[in-house]
Order: C-alpha cells, then structure tokens, then sequence
C-alpha cells in the first residue's frame, strides 16, 4: 500500500511556518530588548531598534497565532495533548507577551514613564523566546508520563533539568544574536554607521557563544531523549553545511563594502538565515516521525483528510492574496529611506 | 465551596473573552468610524474630519496593543483549556480559524502602513488603507462567529457512537445554519458600539470644552456619529429579530430558557422581567405581553413555540438565561431610543445650530459603556445558553475542559492581569489625549494647510 503523503505535507507546512517563527519572533523580541539598551543613550541604536518594532511587532506576532491555528487544524490530537500538558508554561508565556506588546505600545504613546515603561516590555521580551524554546524538550521525551490515560508534565523534573536550561540559553543567545544581526543591517539600510558598529560588536560576540550553546546542548541531553541524538547523527552532513553557512555569514561581517565599509550585514543576515533554516530542518527530521515522544506520532495526531484540503487551498489563496500587501509592506518599511531615516511620531 | 475544573475553566475563559471582546470590538468599529471620517475628509475637503480621523486613530493603535496580546491569549487558551473541544474542531472547523488568521494579517499590515506611512502615501491611498484595517477586523469577527455558530449549531460531520468523526465537509460546518444571521448581528452590533463609544466621548468634550473651533469638531464628530449609531442600533435590532427566530428554528430549549417558557404552545406570551423559577416551573415578577412570543418566533401568532418541558432537566440552559436575553435587547431598545432622541431633538432644533441641550448630553455620555455592555451580555447569553453543551448536542462543556488541575492560581493570575492592563490603558488614552489637545492638533493642521499647495481648496 502506497503510505498517504499528506501528514508529511503537513507537518512540513507547520515546520516551515515553526521555522519562519522562531526567525521573526527572535528579531523582534531581541529587538525589544536591544530597544531598552540603548534606550537613552546618545546613539541612534535604540531609536532605530523602535522603528523597525513599531509596524512590525503586530505581523509578528501573528506568525505565532498561525502556527498555533495550524497545528490545531493539521494535528488536533497533538493540539490535545499539548493543551493538556502545557498548560502552565504556556500561560506565563501568553502572560508575558500581554505585557510586552501592550508596554511597548504604552511606551510609545506616553511621555513621562517611557523608561520603565520600555524596560518592563524589553525585559519580558528577552524571556519569551527562551521560555518557547523549553517546548521542544518537552515533545522529546521523559518529561510527560501517561498515567490512568492522560498525559501529565512531570513539572519537577523539568524546572530541575539541565537540558532545559541549556535549551533556554540557546534561545537566549540565538535570540540576542539574531536581533543584533538583523538590527545590524536595518541599520546600514537605514545609513547610519553607529548603531551598525554597535549592532555588529553584538553580532560578533554573541554568534560564536550561540554556536557553541547549540553544540553543548545536543549532548546534554536527557537519557529518554537519545533516540533523538541517534537520529542526529544520521544528519550530520547537515550540520556540517549548516556551520559552514554560519562561517559564511559571520565573516561577512569583516568584508568590505565597494564603498570601503567594514562588513556586509545582508549577506551575514541571509547566512545565518540559512544556518538556522538547515539545523532547524535537520532537527525536524530526525524528530519524525513522533510528535511528542513516545506517545503520539505524525500520522496519529494527523487531522481529517477533507479538512487538510481545505485547509491548505485556504492557505495557499491567502498567501497569494496577501503578497503583494507583504511586498508594499516591506518597501515602506525596509526600504524607504524616508522612513528609515526619519524623524516620525505619530 | 471549591469551584470544579470545569465551572473554573468556564469562568477562566469567560473571562478572558469578555476582556478581549471589548478590545476587539472597538477595533471593528472605532476603525470604521475613522475610515468614515477620512472618506468625509476626502468628499468635503474640511479638515475637522482628518482631525477627527487622526485622533481616532491613535486610541485604535493604543487599544490593539491590548486587543492583539489578548487575541492571542484566546487563541491559545482555546486549546489550553478546552483541548476536547479543540480536537472536534481541528478536524471539522478549523477552516474559519485559518482564514482569520489572514483577516489578521491584512488588519495588522493595513494598519502599520495607515499610522506610520500615512503621509508617504496618495490621499485615496490613505482612505483604501483605513478601509483594509476596518474591513480586515471585521472579517475576523465574522470568522470567529463562524466557530461560534457552529457551536451552537453543528454541521458538516458525523459523529459515530465511539466519538469518531467522519464524513467532514468543511464549508458545510463554516456555513453552519446560524452563521449567516449571527455574523451579521456581530458585525452590526460592534459598528454600533464604534460609533455609541465616539457619540459618547463627543458629548463628553461638548459639555466640557467651551472653545469655538473644539466645539464645531465635537459637533460634527456627534452629529456623524449619532447618525451611524442610530442607522446601526435598528439593524442590530432587525438582526436580533432574525436571530431569535433562528433560535426557535435550531436551539428551540434556549428560546424557551431564554423566555421562561415551559409549556409548548401556541399563542405563546412573551415575559419581559422577573426571573424564572425551575423548582416552580414558572416565571416570578415577570410581565407577559401575550402572542408576542409566537409573533416573535414565527411572524404569527399562532406559531408553536416549544417549552422546557419537551426536553430533558440536565439539558435545560440555565436558568439566568432568561435575565441575560433581557438585558441585552433591553439595552439594545434603550440604545435605539437614544440614538432617535438624539437626532430628533437635533432636528426639531434647527439644522445647523450647535446647541445640543445638557441633558441630552448628558444622557448621550453614557451611550458608549451601555453599548459595550449589551455587547457582553450578548456574548455570554450566547455561551451560557448553550449549555450543558460546548458543541450542541455533541460535546458536554465537562467533556470538552482540560484535565489539568490548579486552574485556580492561572485564573487569578490572568484576571490580574486584566485588570491592570486595563487600568493602565484609561491612563494612557487619558493622558496621551491630555499631553495633546485638540487645539494643538487643529492648529497644526490650520498651519501645515497653510503653507500646503496641495491642500484642500473649495
């Protein structure tokens, strides 16, 4: 029997948007916190961190609701048994993106308390990424345990787990390397050489620390996740590649520009991009075929077959749709050197 | 007495979405009122309305700061707290869901490039932009009704004895046989809100800002206004109407718990007020307006309206149903007679004069709240009557909650939460208004026309 390609589709779908996540969550939050850095400095830095937050925090962030729809809508039992397990960490996450967003919009309307206003949003932005990192753990194995049919999260073990940890210090680095990266670039687009120096010296010292996070973190891991490091090392070519876009990309911050600047942020920016894309994906891979382990796999968790149809025709017309609102987007607020260089409060 | 997990659950959500429903709310219909005013701006030309708009624009950027982080909340508190829910829906409703989730998309791209790149834009640009944000929030509620109604009415699967489902059509379950009446009435329901909120807040500034200018905006922001309200407060009205009947059609036992009813009959008197009595099986203190339930049900007096009595206790909505069905089209009726006070006295004085007597202004401040209010009950009269069931006739609320325990400390924890944002929103719209007066917006404006070729000419 021909086996059914569409939990595959599906899980590669949601993957891809996971993946798109993790990238713009990271920048924006790592923003939020750079923000508050360079919140009353001299430099432009924080000014410019804040311009590319304000029209872009919202798309962001439904990015997340997205890859929440699609989960429940491709994988209803996985939606099931993480609703059931994740509850607690779940919700000081929805906590701590409440006062984030709202704070950073309160900072942005209110004269006075703008500083404790911006530290509080930068501050809880900076734990976000991190605290959805302590996910994946979680979906690897040994810390649900299924009694009397239901799934419980053995919360002890996973406040106690140094695996845990390493995994929310990898988001932290990654998330503190990406946004400066990416800053880094909006900088140079928006000309201003300052922030670029001070986005960059972040860049350089937090790149390698991430990369080395990453690799202490494989080999920490629990005991009942070594199916997954097995599984690993059937990708280590993968790996490999995905290193080699990393030194690609970090040394691009040395090249010199034909107008004599120090580093290309754009190449870096899409280096790395394609660092973190490759590991993501060989990590996704070696996952499959189990959703949360051991208990539920990819084609258990699989949705109705009518409703998938539906749901990826309702998917592909409303990218196609809102394209070109994307693309509008992205010049006036990538691009536009009226904006990126200007002065504007609302 | 300790609450069970589910009566917790219910209240955590509840809560959760009454809180985000005021947010969102607000964004449908504040951001229509502001495309409105643009489109008024751009017809005549006069500058009071791009003021107008402008102002109105920033409460909606500051109210989206709460309304997007508490969208998200729900979305994700769907699965946390109702993961048996979630797993029908995922396989049968996730559809609106998903399209919503581009509604959401286009609102959050439109309105990024409405506030920020604004002025980097051709005017008709402008109002196309303003026009997405409004049309964008509108769709979202639209498609999140689309889940709700197929709560209360399902379709487009079968579900065997062992709870397995089959036979899925996911349009059949998107348009469920109430969707089409209940989305209309969430649409025309929150345009109305929108423009009772701004009719309050105008009157508001009109008995307190005594200046010329400030005062001719104040008016033509009420004027406008009131004038939508009322437009919108009759075609909730009509609405309701529909809905009700749709009730008597697909959820008879929530008309009869919503009117007390327990005897099927013909002829049925409609009870306005009292409370019910289940022990008693009737009414206290209710007054009875005969036929007008039949009327009400079928468009004749002599339509059977079913009672309580046909149908099993343990599925009997509560019995406070009664009581939210009549706050709401109470509030509602009020709201409609307000807004046809409001523009009759208007008239009778006439046209063009800006003097709105006190105590119709004073009466109008308190439009915007009343609105909202009925709103709420709408809502929770739409959930709550629907009980014992999550999925109607499907799934039991206590098969559909989470399993996890602990609840409690979650619950207090987000309704602090809720309470503090929405506290420190009042401060910030107070005080970012405070910090910019109307005056020094019109000046401005008067200023940048002044030097401006391409202003307005007339």
């Amino acid at each position: 029997m021909v086996q059914p390609i569409e939990p595959s589709v599906a899980i590669l779908a949601v993957w891809v948007v996971l993946y798109i996540y993790s990238m713009a969550g990271s920048i924006d939050f790592g923003a939020s916190f750079w923000a508050m850095v360079y919140g009353n400095q001299q430099t432009q830095a924080g000014k410019i961190a804040n311009r590319f937050l304000s029209p872009t925090w919202e798309v962001t962030n439904t990015i997340l609701v997205l890859l929440v729809v699609m989960s429940v809508g491709f994988f209803p039992r996985a939606a099931y048994m993480l609703g059931n397990v994740l509850i607690v960490p779940v919700s000081v996450i929805l906590l701590l993106i409440t006062i984030r967003s709202s704070f950073m919009v309160f900072a942005y309307y209110v004269e006075g308390y703008q500083r404790l206003l911006q530290a509080v949003s930068g501050i809880t932005a900076l734990f976000i990424p991190a605290l959805l990192i302590s996910a994946l753990p979680v979906t690897q194995g040994g810390f649900v345990q299924r009694a009397d049919g239901r799934e419980l999260l053995l919360f002890d073990k996973l406040v106690t787990s140094p695996s845990v940890y390493l995994y929310i210090l990898f988001g932290l680095t990654s998330e503190l390397f990406l946004a400066a990266l990416f800053l880094a670039d909006y900088s140079r687009e928006s000309g201003d050489e300052e922030a670029y120096a001070a986005y960059r010296k972040h860049a350089i010292v937090f790149g390698p620390i991430t990369l080395l996070v990453a690799v202490f973190t494989l080999y920490t891991l629990e005991p009942e996740a070594f199916w997954l490091l097995k599984r690993l090392q059937e990708f280590k070519v993968w790996y490999v590649w995905s290193i080699l876009a990393f030194l690609i990309g970090y040394l691009a911050l040395w090249w010199k520009t034909p107008g004599g600047k120090v580093g290309r942020p754009r190449v870096a920016v899409i280096a790395v991009a394609i660092q973190y894309a490759i590991a993501t994906f060989a990590y996704g891979a070696a996952h499959l075929p189990y959703i949360i382990y051991p208990y539920l796999t990819v084609n258990e968790a699989f949705t109705q077959i009518n409703t998938f149809y539906s749901l990826l025709k309702v998917f592909a017309m409303g990218l196609a749709i809102l394209l070109p609102g994307f693309i509008i987007f992205w010049r006036l607020f990538m691009k536009d050197k009226r904006y990126l260089q200007g002065e504007r409060r609302p | 007495m300790p609450m069970d997990t589910v009566t917790l659950a219910r209240a955590f959500f509840g809560t959760s979405l009454a809180f985000h429903i005021i947010f969102a709310t607000l964004g449908i219909g504040i951001s229509a009122m502001v495309f409105l005013s643009e489109f008024l701006y751009w017809w005549k030309k006069d500058i009071h309305y791009s003021v107008m708009a402008k102002r109105w624009t920033k409460s909606v950027a500051i109210l989206l700061g709460v309304a997007i982080p508490s969208g998200t909340i729900v979305a994700v508190q769907l699965s946390l707290l109702w993961p048996g829910f979630m797993k029908i829906v995922g396989q049968v409703i996730s559809v609106p869901f998903q399209v919503e989730i581009f509604a959401f998309f286009l609102e959050a791209l439109a309105l990024s490039i409405y506030v920020y790149a604004a002025d980097r834009l051709p005017p008709a640009f402008r109002v196309v932009s303003v026009f997405l944000v409004a049309l964008g929030a509108t769709a979202s509620a639209v498609l999140i009704t689309s889940a709700n109604t197929w709560m209360n009415t399902p379709a487009g699967f079968t579900m065997r004895a062992d709870g397995t489902i089959t036979d899925v059509n996911p349009w059949k379950a998107f348009f469920n046989p109430s969707f089409f009446g209940s989305a209309y009435h969430v649409v025309v329901s929150a345009l109305m809100t929108g423009a009772f909120v701004v009719v309050s807040v105008a009157a508001y500034r009109l008995l307190k800002d005594r200046r010329e200018e400030e005062q001719s905006v104040h008016h033509k922001a009420l004027l406008l206004s009131l004038v939508v309200a009322f437009i919108f407060s009759f075609l909730t009205a009509m609405s309701g109407h529909g809905s009700a009947q749709n009730l008597h059609r697909y959820s008879p036992e929530k008309l009869a718990a919503a009117e007390g009813l327990f005897e099927t009959q013909r002829y049925a008197p409609l009870a306005v007020g009292g409370y019910v009595d289940y022990q008693k099986k009737e009414i206290r203190y209710g007054v009875e307006i005969p036929y007008m339930l039949s009327v009400l049900a079928g468009d004749r007096f002599d339509t059977e309206v079913k009672g309580l009595n046909d149908f099993p206790r343990e599925t009997w909505p509560p019995a406070y149903t009664h009581t939210l069905f009549n706050v709401m089209v109470g509030l509602g009726m009020l709201l409609l007679v307000l807004a046809a006070l409001g523009l009759y006295v208007y008239w009778r004085r006439k046209r063009g004069t800006r003097n709105w007597p006190e105590w119709l202004l004073r009466c109008l401040v308190a439009a915007g709240p009343l609105s909202m209010l009925a709103i709420e009950f709408g809502w929770i009269f739409s959930c709550s009557g629907r009980q014992p069931w999550t999925i109607y006739g499907i799934q039991t609320t206590a098969e559909a909650a989470t399993k996890a325990e602990n609840l409690g400390v979650l619950f207090v924890l987000f309704t602090l939460v809720y309470l503090f944002l929405a506290t420190i929103v009042a401060v910030v719209m107070i005080r970012y208004f405070r910090r910019h007066p109307l005056a020094q917006d019109l000046h401005r404006l008067n200023r940048e026309l002044g030097v401006n070729a391409h202003g307005p000419t007339h």
